[in-house]
């Protein structure tokens, strides 16, 4: 089962540059929030964002990680508070 | 009933409904909270759409993901193209823009839509497959 710190560094792997805060909203370590910001996602529609991180993931859904809500932005969308970018 | 058939009848769903929502249990009746929750978003816009309930047979799934490339269920399609899942359309709820897309008035508040069950009857396509 994976935990959210896992989580959050697999998408910050696939993606470079970007910032992920991955919050396990059941405790259970199969039902996970993913926020992730990444100025790769400028221009993107929301789908093509999305798949970018499911991609990230796609042996896991389903299987081990039972739920994946994601939200993305670009930097000057939303900055993430407290991170050292 | 085959894979292709299952397939040829999805995409012919998703074709033939202007508002087209593949979800788990029905619109009345949802069998998950993330169903149920853009249901919801659809019955709050007042808007007419089909529904097919992909639990019936795991293959529908299997085929839908395969013609959407998107992983996860459910599945919004509008005038043929892939809108998104849960995330996207409580997203675009809650910006005006769903409404938008459908043709439809914005809702007063954006807040997230109450649970509740639909002004018109969505079409319930019957699930005749598996």
């Amino acid at each position: 089962m994976p935990t959210a710190e896992q989580l959050e560094q697999r998408i910050e792997r696939a993606l470079p540059g970007a910032s992920a805060r991955v919050e396990d909203l059941t405790g259970g370590g199969d039902h996970f929030r993913a926020e992730v910001v990444s100025d790769r996602f400028a221009g993107l529609s929301r789908i093509e964002q999305h798949k970018l991180v499911y991609d990230v993931f796609s042996d896991d859904l389903g299987g081990s990680i039972h739920a994946l809500s994601i939200k993305t932005s670009t930097p000057d969308q939303s900055p993430m508070p407290g991170r050292v970018t | 009933m085959t894979n292709e058939e299952i397939r040829s009848f999805i995409e012919n769903a998703i074709a033939e409904n202007e508002v087209m929502l593949f979800m788990k249990g029905t619109p009345e009746e949802p069998r998950c909270g993330f169903s149920a929750r853009t249901a919801a978003a659809l019955n709050a816009l007042g808007v007419r759409y089909a529904a097919l309930d992909i639990l019936p047979d795991t293959r529908i799934k299997e085929e839908l993901v395969s013609v959407s490339g998107w992983p996860t269920s459910p599945q919004l399609f509008v005038r043929g193209e892939l809108v998104g899942g849960c995330d996207i359309v409580l997203e675009m709820y809650e910006s005006g823009e769903l409404a938008e897309l459908l043709g439809v008035e914005a809702p007063a508040a954006s807040e997230p839509p109450e649970e509740e069950a639909p002004a018109q009857p969505p079409l319930g396509i019957e699930n005749r497959l598996g």
